[in-house]
């Protein structure tokens, strides 16, 4: 069994109090827990304070681009399926730049869990607007505030009928742990967006006022109901729901390719004796 | 052997190169009917060369497919037709100049609503036949088919195995009703053409030949060189790659991914590379614009990666359909920073295919991105070929998996080596050794760094130490035509077959040869063969491209210094024909 010790990677160059420390324990408490091996994970990441975490532990990693981390997580899915991918993304990373990879890995649900670092603000670059930060706060980019509306990545998510839709908070590791237990665990495309307060640069949306509004969905919820799941999720403001929103049992995409039902891909042999016959479909 | 071509009242042609035009709107079936013709005509032992000049339209608009058919080796499409097939009035306005004095123009005068009364003009009325044998005008292409084949006394053997096999899931009363109508088709013009009496057309050797475009070579290579996933975004002229896997997909074991974008595309190639699987991903100018980012990060991370990039004319949506060599220097610079990468140009599908394989071999060897760069002209050219030997296919599998590794105490993706290369190992496949790739900059493990001292030394491992090795694996140019000439045309890429005839003309009174690249990047070093002295000794060198501003003569001016003495620039967005480019040659000798 693998112990807390095993994932231990490189010292973190988060600021101190960030968010970010405590989802990185829950992710490696989670899988510690579940009794996965370092060996059997793959974490793929974008850009942003969010794309560092699998440095920050002990696993196989593909740290690439900015909002490019469902691209490259969902071929690794397909070229192995027998590994545990794990994609990380930033707020801006999968719902700005990589907000077309978004909708499109949800349609193809992969058996990936998605995890996004949602601090509303873009923390690397230094405190610009992401796409959840709300109308009308200023920041030096948006000196008038911002123009637009906040996206609401989760109803989004169930609108386009995901298979697994939740929200934790970094300020409860605890439950924010069982989460992403429940999101490793299910089969298929899970979204689990985290409330992370950016204490550099996001003033508003702090470990304190989240405490304030933050609950968790009632034990009796249930996930499978779709119109209740979008009744919920809109909640925003004096309270936020925490919990699992929506989840849909479906065929995953590894299943629907046929070639990969038997073996991964990459345990399936080449040898040209077996495609030469293909040169003859040319006569 | 010679075959004689005789038509009456003509001299004798010394051997047989006959060219067929088949010209109408698009969804006439133009393809159908070119495609049956240029497989028989291949099937029966005839060298075959097509090329595809289409409109971006589904329906409508002018299209036309050519095909020249010869019994010795043809490279190239030539102005002037033996036959025109005019599926519609406007091609028959447009190609009738090009007829020649012996030649037909074959046509429906109930379909087109006129009649032509000239020799040339044969009226064959493929509607109604298809109407009085088949009890449909769907069939009216059959009849056409028919109708060409028995212009030429072919025979119909080969069109009915043909028919046989489109229409097997139609059941036999549909395959009956199209051989009968081949039949009639065939009958109506062999009994209803005076002039042709006294044409012979000789029979080849009888030998079967293989015949495959540009697209479908550089897929069945991707096939035969282990490719096991292929991601891409539909743009002509590239799709062609992308359907040929699919349609492979299911029986040899492939993952072939549709995928939202080009930015999407190229990062699936890198993550299933980088998973341990080959991969490849494709487009044209405007998606590999998009996949731009992309390709860097296969150079950071060192994933290896294949991309085909086949050309059409730009800027931006460009002429879709059409053709142009104006990608090279934009491939060449394509990446934000400073990366090894290899560009290959194939001149014949037979050099797509196994310059796929090597594209395969080096990317897996040096853990670098290579191109395979054509065009949509080589690309939707169909060639015959004696063969494609499998046997000359490399495949090393350079992943390491468990048993690979079981000496290396702790693995480093990154670990510095002599060569620069190091053990590339597939995650989750390679014990509980971990693998760690980053688009940062980043030390030996893979995580990320920012000091100067590291990074200089990654740039040495990454790119300063491969560089001269891969220089090494390039060939030299293929020289063609006189060994020591005074006259030299140079090509790259899909010029190679019109350059060769034209050279093939020439050199029947001139001191000339071709030089041909088909791996242009890096440049062939000069050791083995020293292509620059022997274009210096020449009195005329010729850089001949598809494009405007003579790109791959700046590339060789910028590696070697040598300036060439004139450029043929064709950037209308049509490949050049052995008419025209003679003529310009001409005008310089
Ligand atoms: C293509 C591209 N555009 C822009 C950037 C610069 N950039 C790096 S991180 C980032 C935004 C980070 O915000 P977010 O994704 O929310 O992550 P956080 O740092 O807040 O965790 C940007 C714009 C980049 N690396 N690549
Ligand atoms: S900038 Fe914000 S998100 Fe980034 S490490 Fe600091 S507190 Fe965390």
């Amino acid at each position: 069994m693998p112990t807390s010790e095993d994932y231990k990677g490189q010292v973190p160059a988060w600021c101190p109090g960030c968010g970010n420390f405590q989802i990185l324990s829950a992710v490696k408490q989670a899988l510690v827990e579940l009794g996965i091996e370092p060996w059997e994970v793959l974490a793929v990441s974008g850009i942003g304070q969010s794309g560092k975490l699998p440095h920050y532990m002990k696993c196989h990693t593909f740290n690439g681009l900015h909002g490019r981390t469902l691209p490259v997580a969902t071929a690794a899915k397909l070229a192995n399926h027998s590994l545990h991918v794990i994609a990380v993304a930033g707020d801006g990373d999968c719902y700005g730049e990589g907000g077309n990879h978004f909708l499109h890995a949800i349609r193809r649900n992969p058996n990936i869990t998605l995890i996004v670092h949602d601090n509303q603000i873009y923390g690397l670059t230094k405190g610009q607007a992401s796409p959840t930060t709300a109308k009308g706060t200023r920041t030096k980019v948006q000196p008038s505030g911002v123009p637009a509306e906040p996206m609401n990545p989760l109803a989004l998510a169930i609108s386009q009928d995901c298979s697994f839709v939740a929200r934790g908070f970094a300020g409860d590791p605890e439950y924010l742990k069982e989460l992403m237990k429940a999101a490793i665990t299910h089969k298929g495309f899970s979204l689990l967006d985290i409330l992370q307060p950016c204490v550099t640069f996001n003033k508003v949306n702090t470990f304190k006022w989240y405490r304030e509004r933050v609950y968790k969905l009632e034990a009796e919820y249930d996930p499978y109901d779709r119109m209740k799941a979008f009744e919920r999720v809109l909640e925003w403001g004096e309270k936020i729901p925490n919990g699992i929103f929506y989840k849909k049992d479906k065929d995953t995409l590894e299943e629907m390719f046929p070639t990969i039902r038997e073996e991964p891909l990459v345990r399936q042999k080449f040898s040209i004796e077996d495609v030469k016959s293909e040169i003859e479909k040319f006569y | 052997m010679t075959g004689t071509l005789k038509h009456k009242g003509s001299l004798e042609v010394k051997f047989l190169d006959y060219t067929l035009r088949i010209g109408g709107e698009a969804g006439q079936g133009l393809q159908t009917i070119g495609g049956a013709l240029a497989k028989i005509f291949s099937r029966k032992g005839y060298y075959v060369f097509t090329h595809q000049d289409y409109m971006s339209r589904v329906r409508g608009g002018h299209n036309f497919y050519q095909i020249r058919f010869s019994d010795r080796k043809v490279s190239a499409s030539r102005d002037m037709v033996d036959i025109l097939l005019a599926l519609d009035l406007n091609t028959i306005e447009i190609h009738k100049e090009s007829v020649r004095n012996d030649g037909f123009i074959l046509y429906d005068s109930e379909t087109i609503k006129k009649k032509f009364e000239r020799p040339e003009f044969i009226d064959v009325p493929f509607k109604k036949i298809a109407l009085d044998v088949g009890k449909s005008s769907i069939m009216a292409n059959t009849v056409a088919t028919g109708a060409v084949l028995g212009l030429l006394d072919l025979g119909l053997e080969n069109l009915n195995e043909i028919l046989k096999s489109t229409f097997k899931k139609k059941g036999e009363e549909v395959i009956g009703k199209n051989l009968a109508c081949a039949e009639a088709g065939y009958n109506y013009s062999l009994s209803n053409c005076p002039r042709c009496e006294g044409v012979e057309i000789m029979e080849p050797e009888e030998k079967k030949l293989m015949l495959i475009d540009g697209v479908q070579a550089i897929g069945l290579g991707a096939l035969m060189s282990g490719c096991k996933f292929y991601s891409a975004y539909p743009m002509t002229p590239s799709t062609g790659i992308l359907n040929y896997l699919a349609s492979k997909a299911e029986e040899h074991g492939l993952v072939v991914e549709q995928a939202e974008d080009e930015i999407s595309a190229v990062n699936m190639a890198i993550g299933a590379s980088f998973t341990g699987v080959r991969a490849m991903t494709g487009s044209s100018g405007g998606g590999f614009a998009l996949m731009v980012e992309g390709l860097s990060l296969a150079g950071m991370t060192e994933t290896p990666l294949v991309i085909a990039e086949i050309q059409r004319p730009g800027p931006a949506t460009g002429l879709p359909t059409r053709t142009e060599q104006a990608d090279l220097l934009f491939i060449l610079y394509a990446g934000h920073g400073e990366f090894p990468k290899v560009i290959f140009e194939p001149g014949t599908p037979k050099q797509a295919f196994y310059l796929t394989n090597r594209a395969f071999e080096l990317a897996e060897k040096y853990q670098i991105p290579v191109f395979i760069q054509s065009d949509q002209y080589l690309g939707d050219s169909e060639w015959t070929f004696e063969n494609f030997d499998f046997e000359h296919l490399i495949y090393n599998d350079y992943r390491l998996r468990k048993k690979d590794l079981e000496g290396v105490e702790e693995y480093k993706r990154y670990k510095y080596s002599d060569t620069g290369i190091s053990l590339l190992a597939v995650p989750g496949e390679a014990g509980k050794h971990l693998v760690v790739a980053d688009s940062d900059e980043h030390d030996e493990e893979g995580h990320i760094i920012e000091d100067d001292e590291t990074r200089i030394k990654m740039v040495r491992k990454r790119l300063l130490k491969k560089l001269p090795l891969i220089k090494k694996e390039i060939e030299a140019p293929l020289l063609y035509g006189d060994p020591s000439p005074e006259i030299v045309l140079v090509g790259h890429g899909s010029t190679y077959g019109v350059i060769k005839e034209v050279v093939d003309i020439l050199s029947r009174d001139r001191k000339i040869a071709m030089m041909h690249f088909s791996q242009v990047y890096p440049l062939p070093e000069r050791d083995r063969s020293d292509y620059i002295e022997l274009l210096e000794k020449a009195k005329l060198t010729i850089s001949i491209e598809n494009n405007a501003t003579g790109q791959f003569s700046k590339l060789v001016r910028a590696e070697t210094g040598f300036d060439f003495t004139h450029q043929i620039l064709k950037y209308d967005g049509r490949p050049f024909s052995i008419e025209n480019l003679k003529e310009e040659v001409d005008a310089y000798l």
